[in-house]
């Protein structure tokens, strides 16, 4: 901070955005170098709502330790949860019932679908078109109904163990689902007409934050910051988990780099998991909801990575075991860390409100990144 | 040439606007699309999914009887010491002393809602109850004595 | 039937028969100074009111609906809750500008509620250049934000009000233009004479493409010049947290919120004035039945009617379009607005001149 200071020019200014603020997704703070009208350097400054996650996991058992995950990216609690049974599965060589793993995909899509309806309303929020976030929620209210029928929350649904998901579906269930893809379908175009076609909205984010693919691969970029440059990083595709190597879905790539691209790619990306609901809502297996497990979970001496596709980007849990019912030490790797380290590298040169639409676009979850 | 563009440019920014308008519009008049729910007017036709996970209760009979036993798996499981039991030892029809549940603390201040403890309860002692309206005046009142006074297990419960 | 004009006349007659006529004028000037200010309180009430109304059901949610029927008592619960919270000046201000700039805003608007007619002879200030009157004094209003702005020792303050001093001034040319397109056609800048000569039809239909052209224009403008959204960076929330307000509070905020809906009511009777026939009613050639009824209805309700279309009109872009960039902003006015409204003011010259007009 010291020497970026001794940097600045006779007539910088320099403004904290945050950590209170109505454009940052959670508590962040940003250090702005501002030069007239133009930015000259942003720093981040993170750890407000640093929880100590992972020195709390040391002291929790397997089954216990899967809540917690929920709480970092609340906004695909689901898919966090999902990420580390898998690894606790992969540990133990436990093997899933197809009915599970079935289950557990429906709901990480729809979690997908509601994490995304989120980031536009809040996105059009931030750039000042107030009413987008009202229509998002619509959507998003039918998805929490459905989760919470099924499992009991809305936000922070717990709903999975190591082994399969914690109750059998509700019998609504599937009715629901059907109901809601009607809603969907036959409110998608609405988006269009109200965000994605509006003059304003496109000039306000195209040709802004240009984010080659090299500088995606080398800062660590995944998820939909990364597919808007052109760098194929669906962990969905590239390393299968559970059964989506058995779905049909095309993997969402814009060659674009600036701010409209990954708008459209997380847009078509909601497409695309209606299009994984449909195949898989009249498919669902019968069979038991969850593999029988000993009670008391122990992963042999050793250590375990899995990675998912959250709506964020790629999530891993790091598990190293010491052969123990708690383990050694637990690292997760959030995919919004590394998304928001390129902040700096594309914000230089643009306008202070481009800052508010890149920051938009790149979708951070301040407590995914500090934990 | 440079009017065309011109003019083209106008005209496209001005049709985008104006369907934009046109949507909000039809929802300024439709007032039927409104999705509002008056709560708390709306109480007495409130209804929660059973499943939804609102606190932890112990279920008792008409008779006043309970299905704890007092083997605190549930203790064991909940991540956050939010339940604590305290059994003591007492006499049963056969003469013999066996473990009984004295109090089941509960911590509704700590509860996480992770439904851990109820999968764990190989008794069905416990479930969750859909209530949501948690906030009091005084702190010590979110801490719940889950068993009613003067209850005693239910025969045949294991 | 009754109307403004002879309740005016009644009141005026008293007063000159009961005292002598200067008195009988500093009274009816202490009415009219009474009359202005509770019409601004009423108007910001009402549009408070109708603003998060219309906005709730642009939302597909309700509105407030709670406190009185129908949520019409929320306005008085605002009215309380700023005059009882604690008006703070910062350390550093400039403590003589500082309090003096809500009251310029204030001054301002009620200032050009003066040649304003609000129905048939029942005008305050009946002056022979009404129209420049209301467009040179509408533009002291800038001179208040960049006194807040600056006076607030506080860089999200200074920022906004820079940029909303650069934003008033640019749109002022292509209001001014739009303003003019219509002076052309009627050839007199007092008020009076302008309603009486849409008599036979507002200047909207009469002066058909140039004025209608001129009419968008002037509605873009003048949502620019009020501050409101998509223009309103100046107090753009997401960005700077309010902008060049951000350091007032209490009764001062109340008294610069309270000039924004003011202002915004004025431009849109300026507004339904020019381009939509202000008082006069809507006649449609020789059907006598229709224009019998159409002129059964008071004069004042078909102004206010008219004005408070255009303002819904301005509420309804506010909540549909997100705010534009700064630069967006004055690309728009200089490379866009300001040709496209000087080609008009040729065209409708030249129509004015061949007598291509209704």
């Amino acid at each position: 901070m010291v020497e970026e200071l001794g940097r600045t020019t006779e007539g910088d200014l320099i403004i904290n955005v945050g950590p209170q603020h109505p454009a940052t997704h959670g508590v962040l703070h940003l250090v702005i170098t501002l030069n007239g009208e133009t930015i000259k350097n942003v720093e981040p400054h993170l750890g407000f709502i640093h929880r100590s996650i992972e020195k709390m996991c040391e002291s929790l058992t397997y089954r216990q330790f899967i809540y917690v995950t929920s709480r970092m990216d609340y906004l695909s609690s689901h898919i966090n949860n999902h990420a580390c049974a898998l690894c606790v599965e992969k540990g133990m060589q436990i093997e899933i019932p197809k009915r599970a793993q079935v289950i557990r995909v429906l709901m990480d899509e729809l979690t997908r679908i509601a994490s995304h309806e989120l980031w536009w309303g809040a996105m059009a929020m931030d750039l000042g078109a107030f009413t987008p976030f009202f229509h998002a929620f619509r959507e998003r209210e039918s998805i929490n109904d459905i989760m919470e029928e099924t499992c009991g929350a809305r936000l922070t649904m717990n709903y999975i163990v190591p082994g399969g998901v914690m109750q059998d579906i509700h019998p609504n269930f599937q009715q629901r689902v059907k109901t809601f893809i009607q809603l969907y379908k036959s409110k998608i175009h609405e988006y269009d007409e109200m965000v994605t076609g509006n003059i304003i909205f496109q000039n306000r984010m195209k040709n802004i934050g240009y984010l080659s693919p090299e500088d995606a691969i080398s800062f660590g970029c995944t998820g939909p910051t990364a597919r808007g440059s052109g760098v194929s990083s669906d962990i969905r595709k590239i390393y299968p988990y559970e059964i989506y190597d058995q779905i049909e879905f095309d993997e969402i790539l814009e060659t674009g780099g600036d701010s409209f691209s990954r708008y459209l790619v997380r847009i078509r990306e909601m497409q695309q998991s209606i299009r994984i609901i449909e195949q898989l809502i009249d498919n669902i297996p019968e069979g038991d909801f969850q593999a029988k497990t000993k009670a008391v979970l122990k992963l042999p001496k050793g250590e375990f990575y899995t990675r998912v596709e959250t709506a964020r980007g790629e999530f891993g849990v790091y598990i190293v075991s010491e052969g123990g019912t708690t383990p050694y030490r637990i690292k997760f790797r959030s995919p919004g860390f590394s998304n928001l380290s390129v902040l700096n590298h594309i914000a230089r040169g643009s306008k202070l409100g481009d800052l508010i639409a890149i920051m938009g676009t790149l979708d951070l979850v301040i407590p995914d990144i500090d934990r | 040439m440079f009017i065309k563009e011109y003019i083209n440019d106008v005209y496209c920014a001005v049709k985008s606007l104006l369907v934009g308008m046109r949507r909000t519009g039809y929802y300024f008049t439709h007032h039927k699309e409104i999705i509002t729910q008056e709560y708390p007017d709306n109480r007495a036709t409130l209804q929660l999914p059973e499943r939804f996970k609102g606190e932890v209760v112990m279920p008792h009979d008409s008779s006043n009887e309970h299905r704890c036993t007092g083997c605190t798996a549930c203790e064991i499981a909940c991540p956050n010491g939010t339940i604590k039991v305290i059994t003591k030892f007492e006499v049963n029809a056969e003469g013999k002393k066996k473990k009984a549940i004295d109090k089941l603390v509960y911590h509704l201040e700590l509860c996480t809602m992770c439904n851990l403890c109820i999968i764990a309860c190989p008794s069905d002692a416990i479930k969750m109850a859909q209530t949501f309206e948690h906030s009091v005046y005084n702190r010590s009142e979110l801490t719940k004595i889950l068993n009613n006074p003067g209850s005693k297990i239910m025969d045949g419960v294991e | 039937m009754w109307s403004l004009s002879k309740i005016a006349n009644i009141i005026h007659d008293w007063l000159n028969s009961t005292f002598n006529p200067t008195i009988a004028t500093a009274i009816e000037m202490l009415f009219a100074g009474i009359a202005v200010i509770s019409l601004f309180a009423i108007l910001g009430l009402v549009l408070v009111l109708m603003e998060r109304r219309v906005a709730a059901w642009m939302q597909i949610r309700l509105g407030p609906n709670r406190v009185g029927p129908f949520g019409l008592m929320q306005s008085m619960a605002d009215t309380i809750k700023l005059l009882v919270k604690e008006g703070l000046t910062p350390d550093g201000a400039d403590k003589f500008l500082f309090n003096l700039a809500p009251f310029i805003a204030i001054i301002v608007a009620m200032l050009l509620m003066a040649p304003i007619a609000f129905a048939k002879d029942f005008q305050l200030w009946d002056l022979n250049i009404g129209v420049l009157y209301l467009s040179s004094v509408s533009s002291i209003m800038v001179i208040s934000i960049l006194m807040a702005g600056w006076s607030s020792n506080n860089k999200y303050s200074l920022i906004g009000a820079m940029r909303s001093g650069a934003q008033i001034v640019s749109y002022e040319l292509s209001a001014g233009f739009a303003i003019l397109t219509i002076i052309v056609l009627t050839g007199s800048l007092q008020i009076s004479e302008i309603v009486q000569s849409q008599s036979n039809g507002w200047w909207i239909f009469k002066g058909h493409i140039p004025a209608i052209i001129a009419f968008v224009i002037f509605m873009i403008a003048v949502t620019a010049e009020t501050n409101r959204a998509p223009f309103d960076l100046a107090e753009a929330e997401s960005e700077l947290t309010a902008g060049f307000h951000t350091e007032y509070s209490g009764m001062k905020f109340a008294l610069f919120f309270l000039s924004e809906y003011v202002n915004v009511f004025i431009v849109c009777a300026i507004g339904a004035t020019l381009f939509l026939g202000g008082w006069m009613p809507l006649h449609i050639g020789n059907w006598q039945g229709f224009n019998n009824i159409m002129d059964f209805i008071p004069s004042s309700v078909w102004f206010f009617g008219k004005t408070f279309f255009l303002i819904f009109l301005i509420m309804w872009f506010r909540w549909t379009f997100p705010r534009l960039r700064i630069d967006q902003l004055l690309n728009l006015e200089w490379k866009y607005l300001l040709p496209i409204s000087m080609f008009n003011l040729l065209l409708m010259t030249a129509l004015a001149i061949l007598g291509w007009y209704f």
